[in-house]
């Protein structure tokens, strides 16, 4: 089948070959020069006690609850901000705007933000002291540099949903508004009980895709923070990346990716779940 | 909500009485969603500000001579705009390598992506062998697996294949595509049936039907797998990060996070003149294929 071996071969040697490795590898202690040491369970045991793998994952769910829901609010906000009467050449310009994150490198982006929130010199704190408001030590504070994470990453991402609800919100039969204006049902009411019910559907991918993309957050904390101050900004895959890479833990990298793999597959059978009270199919 | 006029008894529409003249109706009808009206606009003004502003930051810092880069205030528009950070970013590292090996990575990587992902896109589309169903659904199950999870290994068959450190590290794993698969599968599927017996009744075979007739009318979805590609693997940095030992493998991403460590804060604007020339290309995707780049990156939510 020559249509499908490049797809075919390349999947079976660069992903399910690697998947397997990975099964392998998360039982074994190898350093990469020495041979593989068969340890059992040890790799997960480990880390289960291991503290900066215990904060790194906390630090993961705290970011994804917080992000996520930022981005998801963000975004459904501005969609349907949208959706009101407005000159056509600005709705374009600014799904345009809210778009053009997206296009930029994660590295590139984290790379000015973190000039921007620079505690002596950068913008953000010349901003806040225009307001007479104090200098947040941003990249230096536990708090105030997890919450620098969550800011550059919603900034980046929340384009993303913010296309799927607009698309969603665009595709809404106009005779339903109309009823609903004759009804009396103004803002707030419509968008709860006319808009949000028809574009259920759209929310839970949205939400499953986001939560998704944000288990797996790496380059903005690399980039700022390095993880710290201390291990406050730490997520799962900074600590995949430096067992591995830094401390040569091979097997123990692989046992972490596998729980967070396994993470990532119980959150969206999580949300399909749920889902089936909340979402309403037409 | 808006303009509606029905004598609803409420005081909410005090200008729908018959009795006004017609241009105060309008007026007041007008001024009555105005605060929330508003609002939206401030609401939206604001959102514009706040995404936008930190590029125009970076385009007019990276406009600033280098030693006035962290000068307070803090500029917003390139008013005297200074080329010397643009200098300099040469000067420092090679920018001219790291612009070519992205551009190899990156495109390469999209050409191989749009060939093989029309090939089995087509090939699930179309053509019917056993296991199809249960191939497919493998395929598609890939798309669920993170790529920190393979990365460990991908890294020692990369090392096993003699290819560390080498562009062909990032290119090659990159090639297979689940998302790209999946699209051009449903592209094939939404071309009609027609032309594939008239060509087979002219003696074209398997390969030249797929060839002669149907390659080139999946052009647009090719258009979107190659996009996607591009904008994702141009600005990727994990994998570079793994897979790239020396800086003369290295990709633009990569490079600038590897500039911006080794430079102290007294020349920021060289930094990010470096960002503002990796994202030229991607802007001009964003201007050119704007509509392709949208229809792609939603695509995977509507199956």
């Amino acid at each position: 089948m020559i249509f499908l071996a490049p797809t075919v071969l390349g999947m079976a040697l660069f992903t399910f070959l690697p998947i397997i490795g990975s099964l392998v590898l998360a039982f074994f202690r190898w350093d990469i020069i020495s041979a593989p040491q068969f340890i059992g369970f040890a790799n997960f045991t480990a880390l289960a006690e291991d503290p900066t793998v215990r904060v790194s994952f906390v630090n993961t769910i705290v970011f994804v609850i917080v992000a996520v829901v930022l981005q998801l609010g963000i975004a459904l906000g501005l969609a349907s901000m949208l959706q009101a009467r407005m000159p056509s050449w600005l709705r374009v310009f600014l799904r345009s705007v809210f778009f053009f994150p997206l296009v930029l490198s994660a590295a590139s982006v984290s790379i000015f933000m973190r000039y921007m929130f620079n505690e002596q010199f950068g913008v953000v704190n010349w901003l806040l002291s225009l307001a007479g408001l104090p200098a947040v030590p941003w990249l230096t504070s536990p708090v105030a540099s997890a919450a620098v994470v969550v800011l550059v990453y919603v900034w980046q991402n929340f384009g993303f949903s913010f296309l799927l609800f607009l698309g969603a919100m665009t595709s809404i039969p106009k005779e339903l508004h109309e009823a609903a204006d004759l009804d009396g049902a103004t803002g707030w009411k419509q968008f709860s009980n006319v808009t949000l019910p028809l574009i259920s559907p759209t929310v839970l991918v949205a939400s499953v895709m986001a939560m998704i993309s944000a288990l797996q957050v790496f380059d903005q904390p690399y980039v700022m923070t390095n993880g710290g101050p201390g291990d406050s900004t730490r997520t799962a895959v900074m600590v995949i990346f430096e067992s591995a890479f830094q401390q040569l833990e091979f097997g123990q990298a692989s046992a972490i990716g596998l729980v967070l793999t396994v993470l990532i597959l119980a959150v969206t059978a999580l949300q399909f779940r749920l889902s089936r009270r909340f979402v309403f199919y037409q | 909500m808006s303009s509606q006029s029905l004598p609803t008894g409420t005081d909410e529409h005090p200008g729908s009485t018959t009795g006004t003249p017609p241009t105060h109706n309008r007026r007041r009808n007008r001024r009555l969603p105005a605060a929330g009206t508003v609002g939206r606009y401030a609401a939206l003004a604001l959102a514009a500000a706040l995404t936008l502003g930190p590029v125009l930051w970076t385009l007019s810092t990276s406009l600033r001579t280098p030693s006035e880069s962290f000068n307070l205030p803090p500029s917003f528009l390139p008013v005297n705009p200074d080329f010397t950070a643009y200098q300099e970013v040469f000067r420092q590292i090679n920018v001219g390598v790291l612009v070519l090996n992205s551009t190899l990575v990156t495109g390469l990587i999209a050409l191989g992506q749009m060939a093989s992902a029309t090939l089995a896109g087509y090939a699930f589309a179309r053509l019917d062998f056993r296991g199809k169903n249960a191939i497919f659904s493998l395929v598609l199950a890939t798309m669920m697996v993170p790529v920190q999870v393979t990365i460990v290994p991908v890294f020692m068959l990369i090392r096993g294949m003699g290819l560390s450190d080498t562009l062909l590290a990032l290119i090659l794993p990159a090639i297979p595509t689940a998302f790209g698969t999946f699209l051009m599968r449903q592209y094939f599927m939404g071309l009609p049936h027609d032309f594939a017996e008239a060509a087979a009744l002219d003696g074209a075979g398997p390969w030249r039907i797929f060839r002669s007739v149907y390659a080139p009318m999946a052009a647009p979805g090719m258009a979107i797998v190659g996009i996607l590609a591009f904008n994702f693997h141009w600005n990727e940095f994990f994998r570079p990060l793994i897979l790239t030992i020396s800086e003369q493998n290295f990709t633009l991403p990569l490079g600038l996070v590897t500039l911006q460590g080794s430079l102290g804060t007294g020349s920021i604007s060289v930094v990010l003149a470096g960002v503002i020339l990796s994202m030229l290309p991607a802007l001009v995707v964003f201007i050119l294929g704007q509509r392709t780049l949208r229809e792609g990156l939603t695509a995977g939510a509507g199956k």
